[in-house]
């Protein structure tokens, strides 16, 4: 059978149960696809041996008759995920060489679960980024482009080799990360679907961290039921991550009904910004009207901190990935730069710290550096943590005054190309996750959907924010819009 | 407030990343345009409003106070640039 690396998690779990074709199969066009598709630069490690043998143990699971819905599935893994004994580099120089000696629970969690895994994923170095362009690979490719243009486009970020791999069906499904929008702003910028779970919701143990207090992992797939079925085997309480939700996670496709009569979506007004593309503001007033359809009641809502949500968001996660990335001092993994006669341990530090991290990630460091330095740590770190309170406020009001979800845009734009922003002020590239961030301060769930083409040809999304705790009610709303949005388009094979 | 070049320079050194006296008021000047756009949190009134410590209104949990993992020391010299008889080496400390 060929093109197996085109079906969704969903399709592939149904024929393998039925006997279609094994995960070795499965396995194999994925690694021809991916063999076939260098010019995406989206998977950076590739692992073939590792992916054949766990396919041919998920296999002898499927002939037992013992295999959850997530055996046999090939993944593209981030390179923010720690796999044991595969590179992990969270796209950073100063992590060069590092095999992990152990694995993260994510990926512990979908391998105990059968999935399969292909390789390692581009993703903007450390996870800051919006563009993938700040990885120590070079940037990943995204497989859209514009009609009539040649030019490259990314693929969002900080997950955009994830995006990139999935649109261009290198892979089923692939883990991505979330701290201001990294997996749902690269879902939109691809055609693909993206959930950020509730914090809590998936255990950050063995991930690389960046802003501990933000930091979500979720899965990248091609539908909003793959999302339902990755993300189930994802999710679940882990003792070796302190914040880590101790619940039941409840079977998120079986809640996949269709049915979302007398739902209330919320239409925030702040997210009407200035400035907005025509395109952006008639793809969400289409998606509205396609809830008001499908039998959800619309209401216009409030939530008046949101201008203020991206300049908290940068303070908060410079200053948590300022103590974060203290740990990369050359002593104990990764990097350390060579140092000439004489030069102590403080040189060692600076040395090497300046040769690991790129220009962003020392950025983020030194201005969470400078935030948290005496006589700062009120005015900017204590303010920047109080306005979070308000943001989080401003939800906890809508859903409590009977709001079942929220429905924006995913991003202000459509995929930029490569280099574009280039010469902008850091400020303009942060400016990407602005409908996006809102939902990592306040700690909810937010999926992005694709919803439809602009005018160039390229996908834009929706996002849908639920209440806490509720991914399986979201889902189903995100299962809905889908389903009336009907996008079905998929990038022309140019690489 | 702006960040001129000496509070640049002391940042890095905070930060223990090494910058090359020539990119030092770039630099100061990438921290203005970030801080400038940070600034805007001065219009929120936030009297009263308590800092976020958890998103999720858990609180930490607890468990028992004993060993529960260890004798690992290979594994955890395995990633260092250079471990000499079972220690991470790094540059003379101590005078």
């Amino acid at each position: 059978m060929s093109d197996l690396n085109k079906l969704t998690i969903a399709a592939a779990r149904d024929g393998l149960k039925a006997g279609d074709f094994t995960s070795l199969d499965l396995t194999n066009a994925c690694l021809t696809a991916i063999e076939g598709a260098g010019a995406l630069n989206a998977f950076v490690h590739n692992t073939p041996d590792l992916a054949r043998a766990q396919a041919a143990e998920a296999d002898a699971r499927l002939a037992a008759g013992d295999a959850p819905a997530m055996c046999g599935i090939p993944l593209g893994i981030k390179d923010l995920f720690c796999t044991k004994g595969v590179d992990t580099q969270a796209a950073s120089r100063i992590l060069e060489g590092f095999k992990p000696e152990y694995e993260s629970t994510i990926t512990d969690k979908l391998f105990a679960a059968g999935a399969v895994m292909l390789g390692k994923l581009n993703m903007d170095e450390f996870a800051m980024g919006s563009s993938n362009e700040t990885s120590v690979y070079g940037t990943a490719v995204n497989p859209w482009k514009r009609s009539g243009d040649d030019s490259a486009l990314t693929p969002g970020g900080s997950s955009g080799g994830s995006a990139a791999a999935v649109a261009a069906d290198l892979c089923l499904a692939a883990t991505g990360t979330d701290t201001g929008g990294s997996i749902r702003q690269p879902a939109a910028f691809t055609g693909t679907v993206g959930i950020k779970p509730t914090y809590g919701r998936c255990s950050r143990w063995g991930t690389v961290a960046f802003a501990s207090s933000l930091d979500q992992a979720g899965p990248m797939t091609k539908t909003v039921r793959d999302s339902a079925i990755m993300l189930q085997a994802m999710c679940g309480f882990d003792a070796k991550d302190s914040t880590s939700a101790n619940l039941e996670v409840p079977d998120f496709e079986a809640m996949l009904s269709g049915d979302i009569k007398g739902k209330v979506i919320g239409i925030p007004k702040e997210y009407r910004m200035e400035g907005m593309p025509a395109e952006i503001e008639k793809l969400w007033a289409e998606g509205t009207a396609m809830l008001k359809d499908a039998g959800a009641q619309i209401r216009d809502i409030s939530l008046p901190h949101t201008k203020y949500a991206l300049p908290a968001y940068y303070v908060i996660a410079p200053a948590e990935a300022s103590s974060n990335l203290a740990r990369y001092d050359g002593v104990r993994f990764g990097h350390r730069a060579t140092l000439a006669a004489g030069d102590g341990i403080d040189d060692m530090y600076e040395k090497t710290r300046a040769e690991g991290f790129g220009p962003e990630v020392q950025r983020r460091v030194m201005i969470g550096t400078y935030v948290l330095s005496a006589g700062f740590y009120d005015a900017y770190y204590n303010k920047a943590r109080r306005v979070r309170t308000l943001i989080k406020r401003d939800f906890e009001t809508v859903f409590a005054d009977g709001v079942d979800a929220i429905l924006t845009p995913a991003t202000p734009s459509a995929a930029f190309g490569l280099g574009e922003m280039k010469n902008a002020d850091p400020v303009q590239m942060y400016l990407n996750d602005v409908f996006t961030v809102t939902v990592n301060l306040a700690g909810l769930p937010g999926v992005s959907v694709p919803a439809g083409l602009d005018a160039k040809g390229l996908p834009l999304g929706l996002q849908l924010i639920g209440k806490p705790w509720d991914e399986g009610d979201l889902l189903n709303i995100a299962h809905s819009l889908e389903a009336r949005a009907g996008f079905v388009s998929k990038p022309a094979k140019w690489w | 407030m702006s960040i001129d070049i000496d509070t640049a320079r002391r940042v890095a050194k905070l930060a223990r990343i090494r910058v090359a006296e020539e990119r030092l008021p770039a630099l100061a000047e990438e921290f203005n345009a970030v801080l400038g756009f940070i600034e805007q949190l001065g219009e929120v009134d936030v009297e009263g409003v308590e800092p976020m410590t958890s998103v999720t209104p858990q609180r930490l949990y607890r468990r028992s106070d004993g060993v529960t993992d260890g004798n690992q020391q290979d594994k955890i010299l395995k990633n260092a640039p250079d471990a000499r008889e079972g220690f991470f080496a790094v540059p003379k400390v101590v005078e």
